[in-house]
This record gives structure tokens, sequence and C-alpha cells, in this order.
């Protein structure tokens, strides 16, 4: 199932032919069905909800009368489900509207990702150089794009602290800037801060441990310093050793060796130098 | 479903932030029974980073549904987070009101008002107007 995929959407609906609920079991029902990572659209008067869109669509409701059947194009495949509102049982309806309806498995993958704030973003494609995962890539335009955000391994936030631009967020993760609060220029410190993406990214790693210089001051310089971009890249590595299953343990123990960390950061530059050449030389994407 | 009682003030969306520990549980559980409690209508997602990452065409959807406010997170991170799902929202009609940072009683308060203080970070609206390969340089090779 494509990631784009729509789903379902659950209304709970407390209008005509139907019977309002009191706080306390719209709440309930609601928070069940949030937890097992359904979307709501609580529906009525007084503000506007989003708009009807091709999206499944389960409606909940303590109906007057019978359960409406099921409504939709049957030459599309019926799109809307009915049942009782009941907080109890809201939330396993849903997973059965789910599950007849074709729509995705919410929360099959934990968001872990970079979003780009490209508003701060110069393309200068360090990120691209960095990540040895395949997350980035370019658009069409030659746009640094986050492409693979299933292949960010979860709380590594590395590529963050090797932007100089401070654009890349993981929303999730515990401080600012990273999370999104706003970048001050103490944070920045961009000349102090700046990495040596090269001496990274050609092998040469465990040099940057002895060739410690002046760390600036500021929260952020703290957490960008190229020793812990380092430290966290490595066990993203080693995490990523890990995942392929097959590997000794003895192996698993291990740091990847720095021609290994080296063949990929040299696969990941060539792909921000195909990016950044000249229009008549083919893009990397 | 088309938009229904239009008057009265902004959509209301409220993030849920499951996949995390992110937001304050007793901070997301207050301004949820708020919500409920007030019996207006509101859209409820479980957690938009999630639908962000698959691009979730209800991202579109939300967008689209004129002005409104977001309980969520970073006004930073929403905005992109939209952006990167092709839902950029409008900076003149969004109001976030993050969780984060507020308490429950004054974030409910500010959700349920129909007064509208639009707070996303001023500049480009999506990535489309980010600065393409002929303004960069390459570090690769520098
Ligand atoms: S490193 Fe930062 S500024 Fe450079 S392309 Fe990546 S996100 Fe943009
Ligand atoms: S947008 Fe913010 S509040 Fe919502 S899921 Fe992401 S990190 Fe959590």
């Amino acid at each position: 199932m494509a990631l784009s995929d729509r789903t379902l959407r659950v209304v709970v609906y407390e209008g005509p032919g139907a019977i309002p609920v009191d706080g306390a079991a719209r709440y309930a029902a609601v928070s069940a069905l949030l937890e097992r990572g359904f979307g709501v659209t609580r529906a009525g008067s007084g503000r506007p909800v989003a708009p009807a869109d091709a999206s499944p669509v389960l409606v909940l409701g303590r109906w007057d009368g019978a359960v409406p059947e099921p409504t939709g194009d049957p030459a599309d495949g019926i799109r809307t489900r009915w049942a009782a509102l009941d907080p109890a049982t809201a939330a396993d309806e849903a997973e059965r509207a789910r599950a007849e309806l074709g729509a995705p498995v919410p929360g099959a993958w934990k968001p872990w990702f970079p979003v780009i704030d490209y508003d701060r973003c110069t393309n200068c494609m360090q990120c691209l150089s960095f990540c040895l995962f395949g997350v980035y890539g370019v658009d069409s335009a030659r746009r640094i794009q986050v492409q693979n955000n299933d292949q960010c391994k979860t709380q590594c936030p590395a590529c963050s602290r090797v932007c100089p631009e401070a654009a890349i967020m993981f929303p999730k993760y515990k401080s600012g800037p990273i999370n999104g609060d706003v970048v001050s220029d103490s944070d920045l410190g961009r000349e102090k801060m700046k990495i040596d993406i090269s001496a990274l990214l050609g092998g040469d790693v465990y040099s940057m441990l002895r060739t410690r210089s002046e760390r600036a001051q500021s929260r952020f310089s703290k957490e960008r310093d190229s020793d812990k971009a380092l430290a966290e890249r490595q066990k993203c590595l080693t995490k990523l050793a890990a995942l392929a299953g097959d590997i000794p343990a003895e192996v698993l123990m291990s740091l990847p060796s720095p021609e290994e960390i080296s063949r990929k950061a040299a696969e990941a530059a060539a792909r921000a130098r195909a990016a950044l050449a000249p229009e008549t030389t083919a893009p990397g994407t | 479903m088309s938009p229904e009682g239009t008057t009265g003030g902004p959509a209301i969306v409220y993030c849920h932030c499951k996949y995390a520990q992110v937001l304050p549980a007793a901070t997301k559980e207050a301004v949820l029974r708020r919500l409920c409690d007030a019996g207006l209508p509101f859209e409820a997602v479980p957690d938009l980073c999630e639908a962000s990452a698959r691009r979730d065409p209800a991202l579109k959807r939300l967008a689209s549904a004129g002005p409104i406010k977001i309980a969520a997170c970073y006004p930073r991170a929403v905005k992109w987070l939209f952006a990167a799902a092709d839902a950029p929202l409008d900076p003149a009609t969004t109001e976030i009101v993050n969780l984060r940072v507020l308490g429950a009683e004054p974030a409910a308060a500010t959700l349920l008002s129909t007064a509208l203080e639009a707070n996303l970070p001023a500049g480009k609206v999506t990535a489309s107007d980010a600065p393409g390969a002929a303004a960069a340089t390459n570090p690769a090779e520098s």
C-alpha cells in the first residue's frame, strides 16, 4: 500500500436523525479513536470542518432508528460505513471499517524523519552528502527534498547538526531549534559551528575526535558540534547493521569500518555533486 | 461531507501527537476534554507528523478548510509538515496553538476563541519557492 493512500476518516455525527451525546462520551469516543490512530471529524454547526473528499468514511452516531446502510457508488466500491456510536466499541468499529474499505493501517511506522524549513534552506546539499541512508534526494528542479523518510533512523537527528542553516527539523525532538522552535543568532553561530563535513566524508572520522576545537556556548552549538554528529552517525550505522538481521553479534558490537563509512559517504557525495552540477549534467536523484 | 456551520469562527484542528511523548499528556487530555465539552465541530488528527510523512491527503483536506486554528507544536514545524505533504497552509488565516509551551487552560481558550491571530513564520510558503541549485555551492568540492 502506498504511503499516500487515503486513510479512514471517522465522523462523529450528532445532527438530525441522531441523538446528541454528552461531552464525556464524546471525549471517550474521540480519544479511543485517536489512540488507535484514526482521524476524527466531530461534525455539527458553529464551526467549519474540512470538506468531503475521496477518503473512505465511517459515520458514528446514536441513530434515532436503524443504523443507515452503507453508501457510495458501488462501481467505485462503497466508501461510507455507518455504525452506532458507543465509546467502548468505537475504535473496533473503525478498525472493522478500515479493513473493509481497504484503508491503510495507521501507525505502521514511527514517524521520525527530517522536515526541511525552506525559509532557511540554501540548497547546499550538505544533508544529502552526509546522510548514509538515502533519506535525501532532489526534485526535478534539483532542489533538496526528503524523499525516503521511512529510511531515517529513529531518534537520529544527526543531519540537522550538519545543516549550516539550521534548516532541518525533527518535530519530535526534545529541544530547540531542532524541534521547530525559533532559531536564534546564538543557536546558529554559523562560522564557529560549521562542521568540516569533508573530513567526515573522507572516512578519517576518528581524527575528528582528536581535533576537538573550541566549542561555542549556545545550546545549539553544544548539540551540533562535530563530535556529537559523528557519534550519532556511528550509532545510526550500528542500528542499521542490527536491522539487517544476519550480521554476527560480534560485528554488531563494533562500528562499521572507516572504509565502509567512506564508501557510503562517497556515494552520497556523488549524488550531491550531480545535483549541484550545471544543467547539462544529468541530475542525481 | 460539506463544510458546516461556517459562521462562528475558524475551523479547529487538534493534533494528538500519538507516536511520541512530545506534548505533555495532561495538556493534551485537558485540551481535548475542553473541545469535546464545548460541543463545537472540530477535526482531531492522531499525529500530524505521521500524516505528513505519508503525504496523507487528509492534510490537503484540512488545509482547505479555510481559516484554521491548529493545536500542535511549534508553528515552524507545523508549517513545513503541511508543506511537505503538498498541503501548504495559508499564512494569513492560520494560527498554531503550541501545546509544547502553552498550559492547558490558555491553549484551550485560544483554540476555542473565535478571534484568529495568524502566526505562521513569515517567508516562503512552499518548497517550490526554495532556492534552487543555481544558488548553491558544492560542499563536497569546497
Ligand atoms: S544542509 Fe540544510 S541548507 Fe543545505 S540543503 Fe540540506 S537542508 Fe538545505
Ligand atoms: S506536529 Fe508536533 S504535536 Fe503534532 S505529531 Fe508532530 S511533533 Fe507531535
